[in-house]
Formats: C-alpha cells, structure tokens, sequence
C-alpha cells in the first residue's frame, strides 16, 4: 500500500482531494457573494435598484451609475474626481515611500552591525502588534501640534512607518547571502550601492508584498480625513465613501451610485493582489516570528 | 573605517526611527501621561494621578455593562474564530494543486481587501430595515419571519452581524502566512510521522504540521489579535452612529472616540487607550507562550 496521508502541494488532481474541494468551493462562493452583488448593483439601472421583490442578478445592465458618480460632488461641492485625485497622489506617496522607508531600514538591521541592532528588532516586533486605533488622540495631537492639519502630509506621514513591512523586508534581506555583499565590497561598493544595486533587485518579491499592504493601508483609510482634515478638497476618495455610506439606507437615492463607488474603491486591491500574489506567497513564506 | 560603517547603519536608519518615534511612540507615550491628567483640550491637562483609571472600572456603567463585555465576547469569537479558520482553511488549501489553490486562496483572501468603508455600503444594502433589504426580502419569501425587521438598528442583532462580517473578512495576512507555512513543511516529515504510528490527519495536525509552522502560526496569531482590535469601528460604520444603539455594538474602540473625539475628554480617553494597549499585549504575549520557540 502507498503513502497515504497528507501530501502538501501536490501536482495534479487525485480522488482524495475531493473532500477538500467540497468544503472549499461552497465556502468560497459564499464569501464571493458580497463581492459580485456589488459588482451587479453597480450596474442596475433605477427600477431594478429598486424592484420588489429585490432581485441579485443585474438584467439590463447600465454604466448610468459610474456617469452618476464622475459627475457628483459633496454638500459643500467638491466633485467627485477630486477625491480620486487626492487619493491617488496620497496612495502612490504612501506606496513609493513606505516601501522605500522600510527597505532602507531592513538592509540595515539585516546586513550592518551597529550597537543597537537587537533592541530596535525586539522593539518593532512589540510594534507589531501595535494597533493604531488606540492612540487615534494622542496621534492627532501630535499631527496638530506639528502643523499637518489639513495638508496632504497628514495623509501620508502617519502611515510611512510600518513595522510588519521592515520586518517582512529584514526577514527576506536574511536569506540574502551575506557574499553577494562581501564580494561587492571587494570590487570597492559602499553601502548605498549595494543596496541599490545588490539588495534591491533581488528582493522584488518582498517590495511588492510591502506595497501591497502599504496600498491596503492607504487606499482604505478613512481616519487621516476624518480626523486630520477639515477641508474637504484635501480629503480622500475614501472618506467620499464613508459619507456616501451613511447617507446609504437613510435615502433611496444614491444606492447605484454608492455601489459604483465601492466597487471603484475594490478593484484596486483585487487587481494588484492577482497581479502581484506569487510575489507575496514568496515573501510570506519568511513570515515567521520566533 | 570601522566608524563610518556605524554611522552609514543609523542613516539607512533615520526616515524609518523618526517617523517610527512620532507616530507610534511618542503617541503611546502621551497616552500614557495624558490618562493621569484631566484634559478637555482647551485648558492646560491637570494632573488626577489614577482617577482616570479608578473611574473607568468603578463609575462608567456604560463602560464595565457594555463596553467591556462587547468587546470581550466580539474579540474571543472573531479573534480565535478567525484564526482557526484561516488556519483550517490553509491546511486545506495546501492539499490541493497550485491553479485551483490560487483561485480559492485569491476568493477566500479578498474580504480581508475591503476592511472598513468599501463594503459597508453592502452591508446596508443587504442588511436594510424594510422589506427591500435583501436579508429582510429572502426571509418574508420563505415565511421566516412575518414583519421585516430592522437589523442594524437593533441591539439583538447588530453584535451577531459585525461578527458575521467581521469574520468574513478575518482571513488577511496571517491566513497568506500560514498558508505558505504549510506548503513550506517538507514532505518527508509526514512520511516520517506516518512510520512512527501517526493514525490519522487529526494526530498528523497536532504533531507534524503545527511543530513544524511555529512560526508562521504566531505571526498568524499576532496579526489576528491586531487586525481584530482594529476592526472596532465596524459597529459604528455598520449603524452610522457613536454610541450605537443603545450602546448594542459598542467596543472599546468607539468608547475612546466617543470620549476622545466626540466630549474631548481626552485625559480620559487616553486612560481606555493604555487599557487597550495593555489587553493588545497581553493577548500577543499569550500567543507567543503558546507557539514561540523557547530558547
């Protein structure tokens, strides 16, 4: 008789597999339910928005909302595509920043020596379990205190540092072996050089998984504008949201429209998630905390 | 030579450590001192010593009758709800050819993309109060119920629901890292387990594959005890309101807003905040008995 327990990460489908798949689909189609109604309510035109009994498949399907959308604005007048505006500089500081902040950083607990090297992993491993929600006052007094109310700095500054990035990073820098650095010293390279032309390149996957949740981070926030900003023509595509959300089910109206605008905020993530997933499950598997 | 090779590591260094400093320590630092000080914003804080403390656990009724057990009873199903599943579900997924796995994993990771505002316009839509709520239209047609009922305005429902939700989308980046962990375990351990009288995939689970992913498994269990505190406002974004009705869905999360941003009674609300704090790393360092590798 043949080995028969589990065997991970096989190369093709086997009977035995199917109780898995039977567990599996059902779930995951019943998780994808939110998910596509959205993706159908987005493009109901009025009467089936509205149709009672409420129906979950879109029958004659209309680009009415997004049309709706690009041409709204808020209470006070702020259009539409100024939120998109504001969020897409902010997402793409954040990104290009953390990313680059963290990689800085990880190179440097991963591959120099300095006297404090121990103490600051211990102290953003601690960070890591660091929920900023809990701090939201004091971080508003600092923001206030450093005059970033009400510009674009208070989007992104706040955001820059993230411990489960430089530890994602460090841990990928570590399986970097320490000769691809020491030969690059011998042809006379410093460090800035090495970690540019060294370092960089071959941990791509784990830059990526840092931009990744750096863009989730971002792209979602809503407290940066609800708390750091007042003008409204500084605030975020996903602060839009927010107020197209609690105006959702008080009034009729708007319903297609906040639906289009949901799916607007989802498609990014989904889309650089399928892009960029092998890139990720690469990284994770250096995730490990001991 | 050896000089400038120190001082090269705290430039790499200096963006991450300042801003590191002015958003996460200085903030848990002035939380700290604030909560011994009563501070409304507009005055000068005044020092109160423990008063913040001694009230929160023997004044504010909304605090030790609401508040405190919301949070406990959301935060022990969701946390270890969500990452037992994550792990289930990434034991399963491993056990399945690389397409339909990253198709599955994709599906089963992408609520975790929408936390907060993107999906709480379906939540609405889904959970609305009239008889055009599809929760409310599906459960008339089959006779369920005889009159629509108002899901998240009602006290009975609303924690079940930011449950649901909350659990729907727990599958984040601690499930992505058990899932590598389990791919990663070498297959000869299994073969290995099975010859010295492994019986069954219960017994393999408890001596093969959770050994073997240790560490994936507390990152997975440090990310779960974060992301479910930080899911707190869920009740608020769900109702619209702070407090919700009748303090229904309210955690502590929403109780420092409430305190915080909404009566600026900030002295207070920092008090909450370092309570939070505490129960964060309580939680973390539990994680870390359970699954970190004693040296």
């Amino acid at each position: 008789m043949s080995y028969q327990g589990t065997k991970i990460n096989p190369t093709k489908f086997h009977r035995s597999q199917l109780k898995f798949y039977a567990v599996l689909v059902p779930l995951a189609l019943f998780m994808m339910l939110p998910i596509v109604f959205i993706l159908f309510h987005a493009f109901k035109p009025i009467d089936e928005l509205f149709a009672f009994p409420p129906r979950f498949f879109v029958q004659r399907p209309t680009l009415e909302n997004f049309r709706d959308l690009m041409s709204a604005s808020t209470d006070s007048g702020i259009p539409f595509s100024r939120f998109v505006f504001n969020s897409v500089v902010v997402t793409a500081a954040v990104m290009f920043l953390s990313v680059m902040i963290s990689a800085l950083a990880a190179y440097a607990m991963s591959k120099m020596k300095f006297r404090l090297k121990r103490v600051l992993f211990e102290i953003n491993t601690l960070a890591l379990m660091f929920v900023p929600i809990a701090v939201q006052i004091p971080r508003y007094l600092v923001v206030e205190k450093t005059g970033l109310l009400d510009t674009y700095l208070a989007h992104v500054l706040p955001l820059l540092s993230m411990p489960i990035g430089l530890f994602l990073l460090k841990q990928f820098i570590d399986q970097v072996p320490d000769e691809l650095k020491e030969a690059a010293m011998m042809d006379g390279a410093g460090d800035f050089l090495i970690f540019r032309k060294v370092i960089l390149p071959v941990i791509r996957p784990a830059l990526a998984t840092v931009a990744i949740l750096a863009f989730q981070a971002v792209w979602n926030n809503v407290e940066t504008s609800n708390y750091y900003v007042n003008d409204e023509g500084v605030r975020t595509l996903a602060f839009f949201m927010s107020t197209m959300a609690s105006q959702t089910g008080n009034t009729v109206a708007g319903q297609g429209m906040a639906a289009a605008a949901s799916l607007i905020m989802f498609l990014p993530n989904l889309i650089m998630f399928i892009f960029l997933q092998s890139k990720v499950m690469n990284t994770m598997a250096h995730s490990g905390l001991k | 030579m050896k000089r400038t090779a120190i001082n090269q590591a705290y430039v790499f260094l200096s963006p991450y450590l300042f801003l590191f400093g002015m958003f996460i320590v200085i903030p848990v630092l002035v939380a700290a001192g604030l909560s011994l000080t009563y501070f409304n914003t507009v005055e000068m804080p005044e020092w109160t010593g423990f008063k913040n403390y001694v009230d929160l656990f023997t004044h504010d009724e909304i605090f030790m009758q609401h508040v405190l057990p919301n949070t406990l009873k959301f935060a022990l199903i969701v946390g270890p709800g969500g990452y037992i599943i994550s792990f289930l579900l990434a034991w399963m997924l491993a056990q399945i050819p690389h397409k339909p796995r990253t198709v599955l994993a994709l599906i089963i990771y992408s609520p975790s993309m929408t936390m907060g505002v993107a999906m709480s316009v379906v939540w609405k839509i889904l959970f609305s109060g009239d008889q055009t709520g599809y929760l409310n239209a599906v459960l008339l047609e089959f006779g369920w119920i005889q009159a629509p009922i108002q899901w998240l305005q009602s006290p009975d429902y609303l924690m079940t629901i930011m449950i649901i939700v909350s659990l729907w989308s727990s599958m984040g980046v601690g499930f992505l890292a058990m899932l590598a962990g389990v791919l990663n375990i070498d297959q000869s351990m299994y073969e290995a387990g099975y010859i010295d009288g492994i019986k069954n995939r219960f017994q393999e689970i408890i001596y093969i594959t959770i050994p073997s992913m240790k560490p994936q498994m507390l990152f997975g269990a440090v990310m779960s005890v974060v992301s479910t505190f930080q899911a707190g406002d869920i009740g608020v974004m769900l109702t619209g309101a702070n407090p919700t009705p009748q303090y229904a869905g309210q955690l502590i999360v929403n109780h420092i807003s409430d305190y915080g941003l909404i009566r600026f009674e900030m002295g207070y609300a920092s008090a909450v905040s370092v309570i939070l704090l505490i129960g964060v790393y309580a939680l973390s360092r539990f994680s870390w008995k359970l699954f970190g590798e004693k040296d």
